[in-house]
């Protein structure tokens, strides 16, 4: 590696501190903003009440236990994918990704095929001559979280086995280290170094959960805080109220947040991970047993939810006609409208930031504030986005009215911390390699960025607008905030058909929903490898 | 003695073909460009991989079909030998036993080991407390409890400066020679290959690399096949032996 061994003061080139500048501004009024907005508000509405109480203790609650499920499954699965060959094993640890696109509205769909009152389980225990099963509550709400989950933790666990340097289990395979001693050895340093992380990170994507615990959550002992806001503010119309529990929300996520950008990277950071270390232990039977119970059940866990909606949704298709049909396609189209709108935003924010971050890498205090500035998404949930931007428009405008604009504007800034983590590596690695390059050629200006960032940056851009899109195709979160029954996008059509009798076609809007995030992420990913 | 007779490994579309004898006692250095499969050859002979074809033997024990642990042989990288949250006598006793106790003798072995690889009283250190060569003489220490009749070593002075290397190399020799072990070392520097009793010219083939016995250090440098020479540059004429 080039040291630079003289300090060097460039000044930041005009053109990427104005940009980056005006899009950490737009973020920051977007986020802190919003508090500071949801906090003016909240100071007039008074204390918690305890409905406030009850749904800020079911938060914590439901995030600590689907973050030690999530996590201590994650251990099994991990060990026995890091030391197994089998065939498919490449597309089990490809398939651990797809829950990040998954919509949650198809998980919810999916727990409910195979747990809910008519679901497979039931129908099970029905044919045993037991009851069926009620899952509606805590244990709804961490069965879909730890579906969600489960595959993260178990990535960012692999991620660890795969920072073991490979040398080091061919020097136990040839002390002959195996079982517990190869386990405390190697593999629980390892886990020891991944479990904090992995809790925190999904303590924090639970604290904020919102369509899972709308759906399977069970009344008032059972309700999130960002449901809870959702009811303030879109059913009961209590503004104050609404605004008290985002403040709450606001504290609780930062802190979560925090905590998990201290112990892990991004879930998306962990997405390609390749294990190619071989491995000579566990030849036991005892092991082998472990590692087939582990895969097996962790196998069917994830699977069966899957082939649950798939199974309805190929029956629901039928249902797709007339009414029902015009409607979920009419749904569609608005989901892919904003989609596309969130991420063109997302490339609009993203951009400039991460060239901003990138650019200031001499500067280790500014870059590190610009960067932060850039992961206050994580700390804002969007409902505290939403009902912030409830309170500033509506005397001007009708929020209902801009519901899918506003809808694409939150995603984005959700999706925006992701995309500048991606992007603001790959930005000052080619900066590194040939930045010194352009300018002692005296590029500068749009011909220096196409000869040192174009060709690098498609690959990582078409990824992180990939995940953008897919993630704001698939989202219902605010967009329940705003919208009206009558124009709502396709994962919020899905839930109020699921919620109605009509729940063959919400099995058959699957089809299209999971088609079009699918779609959305190949799409721009391909568009990224130039392919 | 260390017998590789019509080996060949495949991985992936490389394939490395090698012939190599290295009696008790001697120290037999690989030496040729990266890519050619150097390590390949320790990897077949330490059971890390898969043989297609050929013998490999160590004293005398055809080597097919054993686990890594019940081979008669210590392999030793350039780096991580050791287990970081070990102590460096913990990480040497496990050449006696694969778990983390040890009774009062065999801990008395660990020190003596320690000891004669000049490490005394540096055993409750931990690994990032030692230097890179004070690393590597501990994953020799290991290697002397382990008392397996055969010896690789890939590249394991390579990080080294050119003193520190030659220091080593003469540890090794004093280490193994008298104890009659076998050592096969994979290396790229010429130094280390010239001072060996033996040395042998991996070369690069259009599928992959080939080696064709090993022929006394001196003799080979003294007339170097054409691929060597090839390999060793300029410096291939200079530097011919003192």
């Amino acid at each position: 590696m080039a040291r630079r061994d003289e300090p060097v003061t460039e000044a930041l080139p005009r053109r990427v501190a104005l940009t980056g500048g005006a899009a950490l501004v737009l973020l920051l009024a977007l986020t802190l903003g919003s508090v500071a907005v949801v906090a003016l508000r909240a100071e007039r509405a008074g204390a918690l009440g305890p409905a406030d109480w009850r749904a800020l203790s079911f938060t914590l609650r439901q995030a600590f236990w689907s973050a030690a499920l999530s996590t201590a499954f994650a251990i099994p699965l991990a060990r026995a994918l890091a030391r197994r060959r089998f065939p498919g094993r490449a597309a089990l640890t490809t398939l651990l990704g797809a829950p990040f696109l998954l919509p949650s509205i198809i998980a919810i769909l999916g727990v409910i095929a195979v747990w809910g009152r008519s679901g497979w389980v039931s129908e099970a225990l029905m044919a045993a001559g037991l009851a069926r099963l009620n899952v509606y509550g805590m244990p709804g709400v961490l069965i879909a979280h730890v579906f969600f989950n489960l595959p993260l933790a178990t990535r960012l666990m692999l991620q660890a086995y795969a920072a073991v340097p490979p040398e080091r289990w061919r020097i136990a395979a040839q002390l002959g280290v195996e079982g517990r001693a190869l386990f405390r050895l190697l593999e629980w340093p390892a886990i020891r170094a991944a479990a904090p992380g992995a809790f925190a990170l999904v303590f924090s994507i639970c604290a904020t959960s919102f369509a899972i615990a709308l759906a399977l959550g069970g009344g008032p002992r059972a309700t999130t805080l960002e449901v809870a806001i959702y009811e303030a503010a879109a059913v009961s119309f209590d503004l104050d109220r609404a605004a008290r529990l985002a403040a709450v929300q606001f504290a609780v996520c930062a802190a979560a947040a925090l905590a998990a950008l201290a112990l892990a990277a991004p879930p998306a950071a962990g997405f390609g991970v390749r294990l190619c270390v071989e491995r000579w232990d566990g030849r036991g039977r005892a092991a082998r047993a472990a590692d087939a119970l582990a895969l097996a059940l962790a196998i069917l866990f994830l699977a069966l939810p899957l082939a649950g909606v798939a199974a309805r949704g190929v029956a629901g298709l039928g249902a797709l006609t007339g009414a029902a049909g015009a409607a979920v396609w009419a749904a569609a189209g608005r989901s892919l409208a904003v989609a596309l709108g969130s991420t063109l935003l997302t490339a609009l924010l993203a951009l400039p930031l991460a060239a901003l971050v990138a650019a200031l890498d001499r500067r280790p205090f500014a870059a590190r504030l610009a960067e932060a500035g850039a992961l206050t998404p994580l700390a804002a949930s969007p409902f505290v986005i939403g009902v912030a931007l409830f309170v500033v428009l509506r005397p001007v405008a009708d929020p209902a009215a801009l519901a899918l604009p506003l809808t694409a504007l939150v995603n984005a800034a959700m999706a925006t911390p992701f995309a500048v983590r991606i992007l603001a590596p790959a930005i000052r690695d080619a900066e590194a390699d040939h930045g010194r390059l352009a300018d002692s050629l005296g590029l500068s200006g749009w011909t220096r960025t196409r000869a040192v960032h174009v060709g690098r940056l498609r690959a990582p851009l078409g990824f992180a607008l990939g995940l953008a899109a897919a993630l704001s195709a698939g989202d219902l979160g605010v967009i329940a905030l705003f919208s009206r029954p009558d124009a709502p996008t396709l994962p919020l059509l899905m839930h109020l058909l699921a919620g109605s009798r009509n729940v063959d076609a919400a099995f058959g809007a699957a089809f299209v929903l999971t088609g079009l995030a699918f779609a959305l992420f190949l799409g721009f990913d391909r568009l990224g490898r130039g392919r | 003695m260390i017998a590789v007779e019509g080996l060949r490994v495949r991985a992936g579309g490389f394939l490395l073909e090698a012939d190599v004898v290295v009696p008790a006692g001697a120290l037999c250095a690989v030496i040729g460009p990266s890519g050619a499969g150097k390590s390949t050859l320790l990897a077949a002979v330490a059971g890390f991989a898969p043989v297609e074809a050929g013998r490999v033997s160590a004293a005398g024990r055809d080597l097919a079909g054993l686990a890594p642990a019940e081979r008669p042989v210590t392999l030793l990288f350039q780096e991580n030998n050791l287990f970081p949250h070990l102590t460096v006598a913990r990480n040497v006793g496990l050449g006696l036993r694969p778990s983390l106790s040890l009774t009062r003798p065999e801990r008395a072995r660990v020190d003596a080991a320690l000891a004669e690889t000049g490490l005394e009283g540096l055993g409750e250190r931990l690994p990032e407390q030692l230097s890179g060569g004070q690393r590597q003489r501990a994953a020799l220490a290991r290697a002397l409890l382990r008392d397996r009749p055969a010896l690789l070593l890939d590249e394991p002075f390579a990080a080294l400066g050119p003193g520190l290397r030659a220091e080593m190399m003469a540890l090794v020799e004093r280490l193994t020679a008298p104890r009659g072990i076998a050592v096969l070392m994979v290396t790229h520097h010429p130094d280390e290959a010239r001072r060996a009793d033996l040395a042998a010219f991996c070369a690069l083939t259009a599928q992959g690399g080939r080696i064709d016995g090993a022929r006394p250090a001196a003799a080979l440098f003294a007339d170097p096949p054409a691929g060597l020479a090839a390999y060793l540059g300029d410096a291939g004429g200079d530097l011919a032996p003192r």
